[in-house]
């Protein structure tokens, strides 16, 4: 059973990031939410409040959601400075009013980054990671070019280790964390990712170089060792990845400018 | 009058595809990048089928309404997928597959549709491997698999608790592999709103763009949907909040038959209600009944005692005791039905009394609670995360919820609707599943569409296209289609009502679950049918969409997704009642065996019932396509 103490219902103070569109300046606004069952979810209690808001005929505060279980990686608030929260290893939507206490006045952003302009109030263009995955983010494999899935075992430890990285959600929460705005966690994941399988093997050099040199393109900024992105990672994707990555970069790029003329001419390098 | 014309070659049922392959028409290389394929939607369908069809040569444009394809409803799927590799030596096989899922769907589905399913199963766990899917292994290295309702192998691939993350992932590593290479143009946050048919043909499409409200015309010579479920008709469901019917609704409004709206999947474990506010339903995955055992108190009175406390003696293992043979692992549907049933007689759990325990203690005296931990450790956090209680220390409590749409677009062999040039996949579309879908079967049909089936089908309509033959977007038929679109959005903003989206949405879904769910009888479903229509009319009339149609506006897109819902959902209720006898996820009362179970009508329902639309305030014509059952026998389903 629900604990009984978690059944008193409360009220809190909203400060929201209103913006109406990428053009034109925000605010923060307060709004009243009252009387909230501890057991509903932070995204629920931004419904009530928006259909309230709708109700006198204003403008509804719009924030990023589908899911709702911390698998789609759409929702990204920032609330009270923390990238998903006050949650550790959760998403935006995975937060429950419990994590609050009555009068508690509580500040809602969104995902700061220049590499994420603001669209409207709490959604922000997180399109840059799509870029990212563009420029390497995969295996070529041709839809029935594909070998036969046991001819090629893979260990066990390698194949958890992969899993680890790959339950990334593409949220950038670590970006919004990290105070350069830095999007190594996440590119290191998908590195790491596809880098310890073996079928991730003969793209494993240009896949680190393109998807690094599009991250930099795309102004994200430098990692300088904090792991805040880790801590407010809703997956708790491991720092550890970022050296792996660093590791894999250093090695394609010797590998890459020692590569002999003919080779690159054949099709080898990119 | 609508054509249903199945298209299933003739032939032996195992040489139906190889054969079809053979025989149908073939475009040549050259001539494929004359041709332009929409692609709607990029969860597991859309996103393998707009890939593979670039790879071919094809040259598409790919729309989601999602700010990235990699947020697809698909992601969420958790528990794996089926295919016939028979890694485990247990007697696994092609047929064993096709048989399995027939039977599972009660026998409304088409063979040879779901032989070639079968089929091409294997394919896909290949083609996933090969993408760096990271799927559970063995220490030898070697893939790994687990059980799944409705079957007895283990046939089951899958991803911890996140299958359809992992497989949506490579999916989408390979759409962006052709967005980054120019063969596929991807348009992120673009919603389809209409369907543009030209000369009898699917010629394009009309999308909102959801940052600017800008409308846009696109023309191609064929289009494909796979735009996913329809369940979110019930408010409450499993599905992502965004998951809508619109383009397949709009789509049927243009001539597209929409066969067996009323086949709904209700899924046997999922987190019970807690409160009016609450907007989605979490699904615990199926595979937990692998190991969870499923049961309430034998005595009413014993319903709010803490479990732990309830003597083994005096707790009933329902479906142990109901399906000896499939035990906790009976299809979803079952599961399902006989969960409510016990809440019926007043032994549910959990405050509102609308819940059963899925207990593990067992598993963990069995398994330590790390070996529990290690096949099911996140659906455990993310059941702690809801309810706050630890499902290690006392049972979790579940109840039934709206998680698959069976029915959809109808479509025939070639994955093609009634509307030449249109073709549906996936959750879309009504083809393999029948009256029921098993477990981890979605995920391999989405696939099979995608990657296997529509590269080869769509050819063959294509072929009969001359290349530069598509018509403009700046035709008649294109620009009327806008200007539809443009008034019904000018209604929704300029309409001064007092009442949110929301507000009929929840009525809407109240009506369905009550009429329309589990269980359906003539009286609830006539009901529903005077009712939907007077909501409708109320939610024109009183509906208050805030802002403008030129901006980014959640509200004005729930607005058209709900009006959308609120004619649906009374098709859906036309369908259930006009379907005088229970199969699979469709149950009317009247028609049970004294045991409770499914009584099927063979002779009068042993068909597809697709509706076709006959214009606003008319009665849509139901269309009939019999099913032919010329390799297996219709019979009773039978888990005991
Ligand atoms: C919680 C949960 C768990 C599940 N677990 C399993 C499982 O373990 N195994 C299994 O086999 N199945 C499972 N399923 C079912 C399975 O996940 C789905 O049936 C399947 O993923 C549907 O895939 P799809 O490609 O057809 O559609 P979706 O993944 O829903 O994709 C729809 C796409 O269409 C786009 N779209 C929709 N409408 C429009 C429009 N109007 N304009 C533009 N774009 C549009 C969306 O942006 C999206 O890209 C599960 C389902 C749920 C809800
Ligand atoms: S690494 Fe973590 S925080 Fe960053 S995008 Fe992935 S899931 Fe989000
Ligand atoms: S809404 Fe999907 S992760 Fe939060």
């Amino acid at each position: 059973m629900v604990a009984a103490n978690t059944t008193q219902p409360l009220s809190i103070t909203l400060r929201v990031w209103r913006q109406a569109d990428a053009r034109q300046p925000g605010k923060f606004v307060e709004y009243q939410a009252k009387d909230l069952s501890p057991n509903m979810s932070f995204l629920e209690m931004l419904d009530v409040v928006n259909d309230q808001l709708t109700g006198k005929g204003e403008d509804p505060i719009a924030f990023a959601h589908d899911c709702r279980e911390g698998i789609c990686g759409t929702c990204s608030c920032t609330i009270n400075g923390k990238p998903h929260g006050p949650g550790k290893g959760v998403a935006t939507c995975q937060i429950y009013m419990r994590a609050f206490r009555d009068g508690d006045v509580v500040t809602v952003e969104p995902f700061r980054a220049a590499a994420f302009p603001v669209v409207k109030d709490l959604i922000t263009d997180r399109s840059a990671f799509d870029k990212i995955q563009s420029a390497g983010g995969f295996i070529t494999v041709r839809a029935g070019s594909a070998p036969e899935a046991n001819g090629m075992p893979v260990p066990k430890p390698d194949a958890d280790l992969a899993m680890d990285a790959a339950t990334c959600i593409g949220c950038g929460a670590c970006v919004a964390a990290c105070k350069n705005a830095s999007a190594m966690l996440f590119v290191a994941a998908k590195v790491s990712h596809l880098g310890l399988m073996p079928q991730g093997q003969a793209e494993r050099d240009r896949r680190v170089l393109a998807m690094v040199g599009t991250m930099d393109e795309l102004g994200f900024g430098n990692c300088t060792n904090y792991y805040e992105c880790s801590a407010a990672c809703p997956k708790l994707i491991s720092h550890d990845f970022i050296a792996r990555m660093n590791r894999d970069f250093l090695t394609a790029s010797f590998r890459t400018s020692f590569k002999p003329e003919s080779a690159g001419a054949s099709g080898g390098a990119a | 009058m609508a054509t249903l014309e199945s298209k299933t070659p003739s032939g032996p049922l195992a040489d139906k595809w190889r054969k079809h392959k053979a025989d149908i028409k073939l475009v040549n290389p050259a001539n494929k990048r004359k041709y332009e394929v929409i692609v709607v939607g990029a969860g597991l369908a859309g996103a393998s089928a707009a890939s593979s069809l670039a790879d071919l040569g094809y040259k598409v444009k790919c729309f989601v309404f999602h700010d990235s394809p990699r947020r697809a409803h698909s992601i969420a799927a958790q528990g794996g997928i089926n295919a016939a590799k028979n890694y485990q030596n247990d007697g696994d096989s092609v047929y064993r597959l096709f048989y399995d899922t027939i039977k599972g769907g009660d026998y409304r589905s088409r063979e040879a549709n779901v032989h070639r399913l079968a089929e091409v199963s294997v394919n896909i766990i290949d083609q996933c491997v090969a993408q760096g899917v990271p799927f559970a292994r063995e220490y030898g290295g070697l893939l790994a698999n687990r059980s799944f309702g409705g079957a007895q192998v283990s046939r089951t691939f899958y991803a911890r608790g996140q299958t359809g993350q992992q497989l949506l992932l490579g999916a989408y590593s390979a759409l962006m592999r052709t967005a980054g290479a120019g063969t596929v143009d991807l348009r992120t946050q673009k919603e389809m709103l209409d369907l543009v048919v030209v000369d009898g043909q699917a010629k394009g499409v009309i999308v909102r763009d959801l940052v600017t409200g800008a409308l846009e015309r696109h023309a191609a010579d064929a289009v494909v949907l796979a735009t996913g479920g329809y369940g979110n008709v019930f408010n409450l469901s499993t599905y992502a909040r965004g998951s809508n019917a619109t383009a397949i609704w709009r789509a049927y409004k243009r001539g597209a038959c929409f066969a067996n709206p009323c086949y709904t999947q209700i899924h046997p474990t999922c987190i019970p209600v807690s409160g009016d506010y609450q907007s989605k339903l979490t699904l615990m995955s199926e595979s937990l009944r692998n190991d969870g055992r499923i049961w309430v108190p034998k005595k009413k009175e014993d319903r709010l005692k803490d479990p732990s406390t309830i003597a083994d003696a005096d707790r009933d293992y329902f479906l142990e005791r109901m399906y000896p043979a499939f035990g906790n692992l009976c299809p979803r549907d079952i599961a399902s039905r006989a969960a409510k049933r016990v809440c019926d007689e007043g032994r549910g759990v959990g405050p509102s009394g609308l819940g059963v325990y899925l207990d593990f203690s067992d598993a963990i005296s069995r398994l330590g609670a790390n070996g529990v931990r290690e096949r099911y450790g996140n659906l455990f956090d993310i059941y702690h995360e809801i309810t706050a209680e630890s499902a290690y220390e006392q049972p979790m409590r579940i109840f039934p919820a709206v998680h698959y749409t069976m029915g959809g677009l109808w479509v025939d062999y070639n994955l093609m609707s009634n509307i030449p040039g249109l073709f549906v996949l996936g959750e879309a579309n009504f083809s393999d599943h029948g009256a029921n879908r098993l477990g981890a079967s979605a995920l391999m049909q989405g696939l099979a569409d995608g990657y296997f089936v529509i590269p080869y089908t769509i050819g063959d309509y294509l072929a009969t296209q001359k290349p530069g033959s598509r018509p403009s977007a700046d035709g008649a038929q294109f620009k009327a289609a806008e200007e539809a679109i443009r008034t019904m959005t000018k209604r929704f903003v300029d309409n001064q009502g007092r009442e949110p989206v929301s507000h009929f949405h929840k009525r809407l879904g109240k009506l369905m679950w009550e009429f329309c769910g589990m269980a359906r009888t003539k009286a609830g479903l006539e009901t529903a049918l005077q009712k939907i229509p007077e909501l409708r009319e109320e939610f024109w009339a009183n509906v208050r969409v805030p802002g403008s149609a030129e901006t980014l506006n959640q509200s004005l897109e729930q607005a058209g997704r709900v009006a959308d819902f609120l004619e649906l959902g009374e098709l859906m209720c036309r369908d259930a009642l006009t379907r005088e006898e229970s199969c699979g996820g469709h149950f009317r009362e009247e028609h049970q065996h004294p045991d409770g179970e499914c009584k099927r009508n063979d002779d009068g329902f042993g068909h597809v019932a697709a509706w076709e639309y006959r214009g606003e305030g008319q009665t849509p014509q139901r269309n009939v396509e019999a099913l032919n059952y010329e390799f297996v026998k219709m019979s009773v389903r039978n888990y005991k």
